[in-house]
């Protein structure tokens, strides 16, 4: 490698990253796709005059209309207005359950990268050890022993989703490792803390930045089908998945009371994997 | 024990003193003698050429007497002296307190020994900050201050760049100044000009050899380029194989070769003074450092090899003047070179 080629190929490369993620179409799509729907559950006191629990069994099982925009369920209460704070809780809930594996298993996994040994055996079998188990299985019967609440979601997310990466992080600084700039900074005399932090966690924590946007579909679908086994969002609180097994016993009359949020769950997942996929598009090196 | 020469020896001692270094490459087809039984001395103020083939060990030689060899290598004997303390036994704790503050190292490809991620000013400033405790502010004055003491123009605006955006040579002047950022007393060179153009090879050798006469740096430099050490270096060791094979002053060397390995890297250099009718390669291969050949290990190679050269491992013998070689029939490099002269 010369180098007058890396003077002149260095520019270029850095260039249309910064001027072209607009252009991203799937990237483009998907934020707006979530910008719409953030705004929607954010606004929503804005966008409906009815309180999501407020039951009015006069108008029970109603189709919609101009009072009721999307109709009214088994016990009167505004479609709609559930969807919009349904929506409120399933994505703050998913958005925080994200955080804690992602910080989790970014830490394990460099410790087990960087040091290797016994360190790394240990923290992989452990690994190995989650993986063996089906997502679902593990995250229903956690919650389950430790009663439903949203505070068990967090935990059973954490201690199921930490190991992707830790494998992710694992495998990149195992990579990153052998490069020159470590040895350089522990020629220096820098800490293994600092090398791990200041030099190589920046090098490495987009590709979980990538994983982490797909993580949040797998999030919001096991909180959703959590509510929907009753273990999730406790009632009254408004959820997805509690609307969608409400509006199963209406299945043949009634169909819109679970497609509505059937497809509001649909519309959020293709939102954050097409924001994933266009993150990764621009994000690795070599793509762009 | 292989000691070299009195008069290799710096008034004051030497500042960098590495005694009968042994390191050993576990590798899956058997342990490699990587460096085997190298002595060199770094006197205070004063650089020192270590030059070899591709292989000879020389960059497992600066590796280990930073304490920072690959995990499958090790130090299996000897001692690094620096001011008279042994760096080998020490835990990394220890060595953390001496790398960067006494002793540093430059690299050979500059793009790959910079964090693309983190802006070259604080990744000057880092050392001062971790090792001379200064603050944000007063580390990042000092960087700028490097900047413009190793020739990066413009340093304030700089200061804030990424390494992709510097060329080749200006990322080889950033790397000189993380070096000198805590004022180390030893700088180590792992072939800092290999990767550059040779237009800039000059300028930053004359930077270098201009900062250690400024601030008394010692200089261990490690290089397969001859002129380069001519160039830079007062003392030269010649390595092959894993072992020092000739020491002495470097236009001594150069102008009375006493190996007939180092007269074959002198042989094989393009040289622009004397434009030589052909470049004379060293014949064969560089020898297996797992089953090293007996004897001499480069009498394979050699063409003035006898009976005796394949008994034992020649020692390094001391000569007059400073000097020392591992050949057992030196002379015979001395009549070659007027054989040459003669037939000319």
């Amino acid at each position: 490698m010369s180098a007058v080629s890396l003077i002149t190929v260095a520019p270029e490369h850095a260039q249309p990253r910064r001027a072209h993620w607009f252009k991203q179409a799937a990237l483009m799509s998907g934020l707006v796709i979530i910008a719409i729907v953030l705004f929607m559950v954010i606004a929503a006191p804005l966008l409906t005059s009815y309180n999501p629990d407020l039951q009015n069994l006069n108008v029970t099982l109603q189709g919609p209309s101009a009072h009721h925009l999307l109709g009214t369920d088994q016990l009167g209460r505004d479609t709609w207005s559930r969807l919009l704070y349904g929506g409120r809780v399933d994505l703050e809930v998913a958005f925080i359950a994200v955080l804690f594996p992602f910080i989790l298993g970014t830490v394990l996994g460099s410790v087990a990268g960087y040091f290797g040994g016994w360190v790394d055996l240990a923290i992989m079998r452990l690994v190995d050890i989650v993986v063996a188990f089906p997502f679902y299985v593990l995250i229903i019967a956690l919650v389950f022993v430790l009663g439903p609440g949203q505070r068990s979601i967090y935990i059973a997310i954490t201690v199921v989703g930490w190991v992707s990466y830790a494998r992710i992080i694992r495998g990149e600084i195992l990579v990153a490792k052998r490069q020159e700039y470590v040895l350089a900074a522990q020629s220096g005399g820098l800490s293994n803390l600092r090398i791990m932090g200041r030099h190589l966690l920046p090098n490495v924590i987009t590709q979980a930045i990538i994983y982490a946007m797909s993580d949040i579909v797998q999030d919001i679908l096991a909180i959703v089908t959590l509510s929907y086994l009753g273990l999730g969002i406790q009632p009254p609180q408004p959820d997805w998945g509690t609307m969608i097994a409400d509006g199963q016993n209406f299945l043949t009359t009634h169909w819109e009371l679970t497609t509505i949020p059937g497809v509001a769950v649909v519309i959020v997942g293709l939102g954050l994997s097409l924001i994933g996929d266009g993150l990764a598009d621009l994000l690795r090196p070599g793509e762009s | 024990m292989i000691g070299s020469g009195a008069a290799v020896l710096g008034e004051s001692g030497p500042v960098l003193d590495v005694r009968d270094l042994h390191v050993e490459i576990t590798t899956r087809r058997g342990v490699v003698k990587a460096v085997d039984g190298v002595s060199i001395d770094v006197p205070r103020g004063e650089a020192v050429g270590l030059v070899g083939e591709s292989g000879s060990g020389k960059s497992m030689t600066l590796r280990a007497i930073l304490g920072v060899l690959p995990p499958e290598a090790r130090v299996t004997a000897g001692q690094v002296l620096l001011d008279g303390t042994d760096m080998v036994p020490l835990p990394t704790s220890a060595l953390n307190r001496i790398r960067g503050p006494k002793l540093a190292m430059i690299f050979q490809e500059p793009m790959s020994a910079l964090n693309p991620v983190m802006r070259v000013g604080w990744q000057i400033a880092e050392g001062p900050r971790v090792h001379l405790g200064l603050s944000r502010s007063k580390a990042a004055e000092r960087a700028i201050e490097l900047m413009r003491r190793v020739g990066i123009p413009d340093s304030e605006r700089r200061f804030r760049a990424y390494p992709h955006e510097f060329s080749g040579g200006m990322r080889q002047r950033v790397m000189i100044a993380i070096a000198l950022s805590c004022d180390p007393e030893v700088i180590l060179c792992d072939e800092p000009t290999t990767a550059l153009d040779v237009t800039i090879q000059d300028q930053i050798l004359r930077l270098l050899a201009g900062l250690c006469r400024e601030s008394g740096v010692s200089l261990l430099f490690v290089t397969h380029d001859l002129p380069v050490v001519a160039e830079l270096c007062q003392h030269l060791a010649v390595m092959y194989g894993g072992q020092i094979v000739e020491q002495g002053p470097v236009a001594e060397v150069f102008a009375q070769p006493m190996h007939p390995y180092t007269l074959g890297l002198l042989r094989s250099a393009p040289d622009v003074e004397e434009v030589r009718s052909s470049l004379v390669p060293i014949p064969g291969s560089p020898p297996s450092l797992i089953t090293p050949p007996p004897g001499c290990r480069f009498h394979p190679r050699c063409g003035f090899a006898e009976a005796d050269c394949q008994v034992e491992p020649p020692p390094l013998r001391l000569l007059p003047g400073g000097r020392a070689t591992a050949c057992l029939h030196y002379e015979r490099c001395a009549e070659s070179l007027e054989a040459e002269e003669a037939a000319r």
